[in-house]
């Protein structure tokens, strides 16, 4: 009870420092207007067309843009993606969380690192790719809606391409940052430097970052045990211009995580770890008219080692260690024929996904019991692609088309015995194609801009939807088994945007569609018993017969002075089979107001964010109804000049008034981060 | 194209080596003593003649054994061929004698090799053991020796045999065949004696033996696809598929039903009952 009146108190007082902030803020500066966040694709007149993308800004602060337009700044890329309109993720703790685009996960998108296919080693994805590389890596991330995402690979939902950052032959010579944070709510400790060298003939950059956080504590003071996390990323990019229009490129990134905790599933994470590397051949003229020629070849692997070593209480000690390799390459240039710009990709890669289980018995008489969850899948995937921008009055048209074989070998015989029990005339091998065509149009008319487009693609199952065995989902409880029989899952879109300039108010209107045939999700078996102890069944991974997804979202943005913008968007998002049942992970009505300050050296914001309740939910996967939450967060920055070097500092309030909330896209319904105090320095040198 | 055309012609060359090399490979050696593989369980001097009792196993156990015999002429120092062998176990307990089911002894394709097998259905002890008695008949003298054989218990205590009465009030003695366990559908066979007299041990046909194989520490986790053992009239032993989700340890309940469908032993595994009272057990 004494407890509960000091956070009231404290929540009052907080309030009092908002308001005063606020009214600091908007009062005492007022001036022009700027660009602010989420930089969607510049307004230029007419030529570039919008492809429904948005451009998540990263390395601002080494640009030498302000640190305005990102309120914080050494936060981890979860919290950069989440920040996006567009972007939504699935928290299972503090750490590595699950990116969603249109309502729809992983295996439903293309998620590359420069276009460099890579993919997780965990069986319960616990390490989406976006967790093997740190901000420190990037400049921004691109993010494309359905089809428009086909450039990379075969998609439904959208592709998230993250662009490494690199100095690219600009004359700066030596270059400098030292960067460190520090967050209050989980004591999370935030170092980063960088070094580049960059001149017209050569570059060379160079990153590291480490971050250590302990469990955080929700609203109103619930520590959430197992939400700790500790994290170092080291990269390091070179490219030399062997002559003035041929350029070579290396790019190496190494990411380990360890002693990392999941509060929202019953295992936590010892190692997560990945080397990513790559080397590119880069030409401006190709053969004949050809130009833009571009080449690389890339590999990566990952291993994952998944247990519950530290867990006080389990039924049965169990480690689940994954590991996943890629390999491959693509290709590509351009053709420019009177007003029509060809663009080619080859590309191609080369996949190994294994995953085992071992299980300890509590009788130490007994032998361990083992299985392989994910049976050595080897994928061999070869695609081409095809992209033909025309540029009309006033307007643009975008074809695109990608084909692709995929190939798929369970190459453990005890693997495919396993998969077999279940599936008796499963062949080792099988062989799928994917298509993707699409159509854009841009219409620019005095300001105003119009786009829509219409597209189908398909997707081969992941390798947990096709070959997974026993893999426990602890969010609906149940027990998952793949199902190499799947046929591919096909999407029929449509998209538009209209975006409006009223003077000063430039309203934005969005609209995705996915009517999706054959869509995989597990269903249940009944006659199925279950291997996990206590789960309620166990769910095969099945066709349905088609689902609807679609989303709407209302975006304006306001320029109250130079340097005072205000913007909001509301979004709803709907999700169903064709029964009309709900699907999982399908986010409520969501809105977020913002405001925001800069003059140069100063740079504030204030916002708004929530969801209303969720009442769309899915019983069937585990979802309950998610209560209407509002959360308000604040951050202040400074930059200060030093002769050539600058500082910067930025401080910041999340979640103001310590909420006790969790969203739609918390597993398990774990309660997310309380009142939050952030503080971050960056001092570049030059 | 000079050097094309060479390195096209060494192709070739080595082609034809490669080719010839397999047409010429030699056949495999044939091995001196067909039961190489297996090991020497006893062997019995008698008449100038010496019994080999060979098994798989490192002796003999509790349950199943398959038996490989031969027998050596001492004085010609060969194996001899196309005899007929028959074979009587006996237990010597404290109070009293008995035997155990056994099949009758085989020629095999080697025709100086014998075959059959020999359900224990209980292990010497320091106060009762096992007799073999063999009677042999080559070229129409029939011989005889009997020596004492030990039977162990299984090295993992794990259960392969089953002794109880059956709801009709037979005795019935039934045996888990054995097999190499994998992550798989597993062929899985077992076989069926009733216990007439204490000397007559009688193949069961035409029942039934449904199997629910459960993983007790995995909260008796079950496996899909499991096929119940049916009588093979061919083999006289009963097939059936058990499906094995991962390693470890697996209680194999049982249910006997006759062919008209009664339970003769076991019962149904529900969540108030975890086992049935007749099973087998395997790890690995």
């Amino acid at each position: 009870m004494k407890n509960k009146n000091s956070s009231g108190t404290g929540l009052r007082s907080s309030m009092y420092v908002v308001w005063t902030l606020v009214l600091c803020i908007v009062v005492l500066l007022h001036q022009k207007l700027q660009a602010q966040e989420p930089v969607p694709v510049p307004t230029m007149d007419s030529i570039i067309p919008i492809n429904l993308e948005e451009v998540i800004v990263i390395s601002v602060f080494k640009r030498g843009i302000s640190h305005k337009s990102q309120p914080k700044p050494l936060s981890t890329l979860d919290q950069y993606l989440e920040s996006s309109k567009k972007v939504s993720m699935i928290k299972r703790g503090a750490y590595a969380w699950d990116p969603m685009l249109n309502d729809m996960t992983s295996e439903r998108l293309s998620i590359t690192i420069d276009g460099m296919r890579i993919f997780g080693a965990c069986t319960d994805k616990m390490d989406p790719i976006t967790s093997y590389v740190d901000v420190s890596n990037l400049s921004e991330v691109q993010v494309k809606s359905g089809q428009q995402g086909a450039q990379h690979g075969n998609t439904i939902g959208g592709a998230l391409d993250m662009r490494l950052e690199k100095s690219n032959f600009k004359s700066l010579g030596w270059t400098g940052s030292v960067e460190t944070g520090y967050e209050t709510n989980n004591a999370s400790q935030i170092v980063g430097g960088e070094l580049n060298f960059s001149d017209a003939r050569f570059y060379v950059d160079t990153d590291i970052i480490y971050r250590k956080a302990d469990n955080y504590t929700a609203g109103s003071g619930e520590e959430i045990a197992f939400s700790q996390f500790e994290k170092y990323n080291l990269s390091a990019n070179a490219g030399y211009k062997v002559a003035e229009d041929q350029k070579l490129l290396a790019s190496f990134i190494f990411d380990e995580a360890r002693d990392v905790g999941y509060p929202a599933l019953p295992m936590d994470v010892s190692l997560a770890r990945a080397y990513i590397g790559s080397v590119s051949w880069i030409q401006s003229k190709f053969v004949g008219s050809f130009k833009n020629w571009e080449t690389k070849v890339y590999a990566n692997t990952i291993t994952h080692v998944m247990d519950d070593s530290q867990r006080p209480d389990v039924p049965i000690r169990m480690d689940m260690p994954g590991w996943s390799d890629t390999y491959g390459f693509y290709t590509q240039t351009e053709l420019s024929v009177d007003n029509h710009v060809l663009m080619g990709k080859l590309d191609g890669y080369y996949n190994r996904s294994l995953a085992e289980m071992t299980m300890h018995p509590n009788d130490p008489n007994e032998q361990e019991m083992f299985m392989l969850t994910w049976p050595d899948v080897r994928t061999l995937n070869s695609g081409i692609y095809l992209e033909d921008k025309i540029t009309l009055k006033e307007a643009s048209l975008k074809f695109s088309t990608r084909v692709a074989v995929q190939a798929y070998n369970v190459a453990d015989r005890f693997g495919l015995n396993s998969l077999r029990i279940f599936y008796p005339d499963m062949t080792q091998r099988q062989t799928r194609v994917m298509k993707s065509i699409s159509a854009h149009y841009h219409k620019a008319f005095k300001g105003v801009h119009f786009s829509g487009g219409l597209a189908y693609g398909d997707r081969s199952p992941s390798v947990s939807e096709g070959f997974g065995f026993y893999l426990f989902n602890s969010f609906d409880n149940h027990d998952y088994i793949g199902n190499p029989d799947l046929k591919n899952e096909k999407a029929l879109e449509s998209h538009f945007k209209l975006a409006l300039p009223l003077k000063n108010l430039e309203i934005g209107v969005e609209g995705n569609y996915f009517h999706t045939m054959d869509y995989i999700i597990g269903e249940i078996d009944p006659v199925l018993d279950v291997m996990t102890i206590g789960a309620d069944g166990v769910k095969v991974y099945t066709n349905l017969e088609y689902a609807n997804l679609y989303n709407v979202s209302l975006d304006m943005a306001y320029k109250i002075t130079s340097e005072l913008d205000w913007n909001g968007s509301i979004s709803y998002h709907r999700g169903t089979d064709q029964n009309g049942r709900n699907l999982p992970f399908i986010s409520p009505v969501d809105y977020r107001v913002r405001f925001t300050y800069g003059d140069g050296s100063f740079s504030g914001s204030l916002s708004l964010s929530g969801a209303l309740e969720q009442n769309n939910f899915s019983p069937d996967f585990g979802e309950d109804r998610t209560p209407a939450y509002t959360l308000l967060s604040l951050s202040m920055g400074k930059s200060f000049s030093m002769g050539q070097d600058r500082l910067y500092a930025k401080m910041g309030i999340e979640n103001i008034f310590d909420t006790y909330y969790s969203t739609y896209a918390d597993w398990n319904n774990i309660p997310r981060m309380g009142r939050n105090f952030f503080m971050t320095l960056s001092y570049a040198i030059n | 194209m000079k050097t094309i055309k060479s390195i096209f012609a060494l192709l070739f060359l080595s082609m034809g080596m490669v080719s010839c090399s397999d047409s010429t490979d030699d056949p495999m050696p044939v091995s001196d003593n067909p039961l190489e593989a297996f090991n020497l369980t006893s062997s019995f001097e008698a008449n100038g003649h010496v019994l080999e009792l060979y098994s798989d196993q490192d002796g003999y156990f509790l349950g199943y054994n398959e038996v490989y015999v031969r027998i050596k002429d001492l004085a010609t120092e060969s194996y001899i061929p196309d005899a007929t062998i028959a074979w009587n176990p006996i237990m010597h307990m404290t109070d009293k004698t008995h035997s155990c089911p056994r099949s009758e002894i085989t020629a095999t394709g080697d025709a100086t090799v014998y075959k059959g097998y020999i359900v224990f259905q209980m292990a010497s002890n320091t106060d009762e053991y096992w007799e073999l008695n063999l009677e042999y008949r080559i070229g129409g003298t029939t011989y005889n020796v009997t020596d004492q054989i030990v039977v162990n218990a299984p090295v993992n205590g794990k259960k392969t045999v089953n002794v109880f009465t059956g709801t009709d009030n037979v005795r019935y003695i039934l045996a888990m065949m054995p097999f190499a366990p994998e992550v798989a559908v597993n062929d899985f066979s077992a076989v069926l004696f009733k216990m007439e007299t204490m000397m007559n041990f009688p193949l069961v046909a035409d029942h039934t033996i449904t199997i629910d194989p459960r993983m007790p520490s995995m909260g008796n986790h079950s496996s899909p696809n499991n096929e119940d053992l049916i009588f093979d009239p061919e083999s006289g032993s009963y097939i059936g598929k058990l499906s094995l989700t991962m390693t470890g340890y697996w209680k194999i309940n049982l249910k006997l039903l006759n062919d008209n469908g009664d339970v003769l032993k076991g019962e149904d595994i529900t969540e108030e009952n975890e086992e049935s009272s007749l099973f087998f057990e395997l790890e690995f």
